[in-house]
């Protein structure tokens, strides 16, 4: 069961707003709304369900109504039409001291601009949700020295948030967030204020807080590059409406439409795809066929070199043509001719990573697990391939490429 | 011909008399609830002059110099020091004491009604679509106007000019008020209910501390023109400073008239430093 599930919210501005929700679904554009109703459309019935546990990052321009949307989610803004079911319970249905309870205890908020009190200190701001829930003042100091001990604050407890750096703040304002414990955490462009190097940090940092804590994030940005680096699923949305939901790879590889594909186009894929995006099937051979086989497998695949694998899949070494057949008329095994030290990756490494380690080694690298076991290989012309947008699992002759751009 | 015509068929509006027939109404009817807050204002002031002439003018100047001292430099204190030991040296001690008490009082009143009423319409615009008009016409009609009926349901006496200080000094409070709350950045109120805040909580943990510095200086606005007043108020016998002044005035005295001046000066400008920063020093601290 989703912990959130969005049902048709809708956000109309104007006077007959209630009106205009009717009007889109008889087929109104709002185009219409706006020119003959005066009615500005936020939000256009938006469904989505987040599940337990994972980022789930809404993307979009500004304008494009996520952060309208995010505030719906826990009523900092009345929807005009639709449901937001936080644990299969209607939050519009409840009660101003049941919603309380919901901002209380299951969702909490980093903002944009920090929006830390002024007037108070750094702990005093970290504890601010819980002492509107008057814990007792020993027991709420407690738990807001632990989350800023989790967001690397400790020793900052009374200074002012003034006196902090912009990262510093947001960490502040993580902490805020962390100290209520809460199940669901909205971030509306909670790193957008920051420079590019202090967001990296905070993003490697989330990820990291995430790894340990398992809350279900729900993270707004404008940039593709930070939804692509942290998010499990995105949502990228446009003039209020939600243009396609899948994980960082479908956006990139299967855009839902021309929209998607434009938004994508600009993507540094050498930050975003791994070696396992790109890597292709092996050309392998066990260390106990002689030579002669090798070179007839390398001729019958077109191939330059093999990788030489035990029978456990683990990876030994590499061998290439000319060594074979050197080995041939000297009448050496595969063993003597093993280049135990070919280049290797683990299957997460970012293919801009890559691109040195391939142009210095004439073989090509090679994907391996923990456990050495070879996963695949990476020539240049599918590094190359990838950055020019085409990813085709599965290649069949990896190894030939190699051969043709070296 | 033509003006003539027109002088007789535009009758003209009887507004003094709907005026004239409400204050008569009111004070028929009404005359209980003027007798009370009549009674209560009287024993306010007369607690404050009470508290005021308690302590010798020496003891009273040391203790207001420590608080100039507190709330300002040294050079403050200095001022305090020369300003009141020349208003006992005139002879004016005693009148600067009543004056002091009736400023205290219309001061403390209307922050006590006014900040609450700043509240109100801070949250409610129906509220502040009403006040706000009804605020510049308190803060444009003349003054004097309102002495009279205030002098009608209060007699003569130092009421009436307490009423009549507050008509007239409330409004920066109440606006003030109004202002900084409205003024905290939409993105804190945002906070403060994201994380669970009941209304009061967010008044009184967020907004109202944030919006302190507005607050304050509409209180030294208050206190400052109430001051004005005390001239005013002393034609309807409200004791004071302003008694002497006026008196002066009448007897076209022009040195007597510029001695008494002096120490509405001295007042006005102890006040208002003491108003201003009397809060300032403990934010400094908190920020050091």
């Amino acid at each position: 069961m989703p912990i959130l599930s969005i049902r048709n919210v809708s956000k109309l501005f104007g006077p007959n707003a209630a009106q205009g929700v009717k009007l889109l679904e008889q087929g109104q554009n709002k185009q219409q709304l706006a020119k003959e109703k005066q009615i500005t459309v936020g939000v256009n019935r938006v469904n989505m369900d987040i599940e337990q546990g994972e980022i789930f990052v809404i993307m979009g321009l500004s304008g494009s109504g996520k952060s309208t949307l995010v505030r719906m989610f826990n009523r900092l803004i009345d929807p005009t039409a639709g449901q937001i079911l936080v644990h299969d319970k209607d939050i519009m249905k409840m009660n101003a001291e049941q919603l309380r309870q919901v901002r209380r205890k299951t969702i909490s908020m980093v903002f944009q601009k920090f929006a830390l009190f002024p007037h108070r200190s750094v702990i005093d701001n970290v504890e601010y949700g819980l002492e509107v829930q008057k814990v007792e003042k020993s027991q709420r100091r407690d738990k807001a020295k632990q989350s800023l001990e989790l967001v690397g604050l400790k020793g900052w407890e009374d200074k002012m948030p003034d006196e902090l750096s912009g990262g510093m703040q947001q960490r502040v304002g993580l902490a805020r967030a962390l100290a209520n414990d809460p199940e669901v955490l909205l971030m509306d462009e909670a790193f957008s204020a920051l420079d590019p190097l202090i967001r990296r940090d905070m993003q490697d940092e989330l990820l990291d807080l995430q790894e340990k804590m398992k809350k279900t994030i729900i993270f707004i940005t404008h940039d593709l590059d930070e939804a692509l680096r942290i998010g499990d699923r995105i949502a990228l949305m446009r003039d209020g409406e939600v243009v396609q939901i899948g994980s960082p790879e479908e956006i990139l590889m299967q855009p839902a439409n021309g929209y998607v594909e434009r938004f994508v186009e600009d993507v540094d894929l050498s930050k975003v795809l791994t070696a396992s995006h790109v890597m292709r099937r092996p050309e392998t051979i066990t260390p106990d066929r002689g030579p002669r086989v090798a070179l007839e497998l390398m001729r019958e695949r077109g191939v330059s070199n093999l990788f030489v694998i035990d029978r456990g899949k683990r990876l030994l070494g590499a061998i290439t043509a000319e060594d074979a057949s050197r080995a041939v008329k000297d009448k050496l095994s595969i063993q003597d001719i093993l280049i135990p030290e070919c280049p290797v990756c683990p299957p997460d490494k970012l293919i801009g990573e890559m691109f040195e380690q391939s142009s210095t080694s004439p073989i090509p690298i090679s994907v391996v697990d923990e456990e050495n076991r070879l996963l695949g290989v990476v020539v240049r012309g599918s590094l190359l391939g990838a950055m020019a947008g085409e990813v085709n699992n599965e290649g069949v002759n990896a190894n030939a490429e190699q051969l043709d751009i070296g | 011909m033509l003006n003539n015509l027109i002088s007789a068929e535009m009758p003209k509006l009887p507004i003094a008399d709907w005026v004239d027939s409400a204050v008569d109404w009111m004070s028929m009817n009404l005359e209980g609830l003027f007798e009370g807050i009549s009674v209560s204002i009287e024993n306010v002031v007369d607690f404050f002059t009470w508290i005021f002439m308690l302590p010798h003018p020496i003891l009273f100047i040391v203790i207001l110099a420590a608080l100039s001292y507190l709330a300002g430099k040294w050079k403050m204190a200095l001022f305090t020091v020369l300003g009141f030991l020349l208003i006992w040296n005139l002879g004016y001690w005693d009148a600067t004491m009543n004056t002091l008490a009736l400023v205290l009082t219309s001061g403390l009143i209307s922050i006590i009604v006014g900040i609450p009423i700043g509240i109100w319409c801070a949250k409610s615009r129906g509220a502040s679509n009403i006040i706000t008009p009804l605020l510049d016409f308190m803060q444009t009609m003349p003054a004097f106007v309102y002495l009279l009926p205030a002098v009608t349901f209060f007699s003569l006496g130092v009421v009436p000019g307490v009423i009549a200080s507050i008509i007239f000094a409330i409004p920066p409070t109440i606006r003030m008020t109004n202002l900084g709350i409205k003024q905290v950045s939409g993105e804190l109120v945002e906070a403060a209910d994201a994380f669970g805040s009941t209304g009061a909580q967010k008044l009184f943990k967020v907004q109202l501390p944030l919006a302190m510095p507005n607050i304050m200086a509409g209180i030294n606005q208050t206190i400052m023109l109430s001051l004005s007043m005390v001239v005013i108020a002393s034609m309807i016998g409200a004791q004071g400073i302003g008694v002497e002044v006026y008196r002066a005035v009448t007897q076209l005295q022009i040195g007597k008239g510029f001695e008494a001046g002096l120490a509405v000066v001295v007042l006005a400008i102890v006040l208002d430093r003491l108003s201003q920063n009397i809060f300032k020093p403990a934010q400094k601290r908190r920020n050091a």
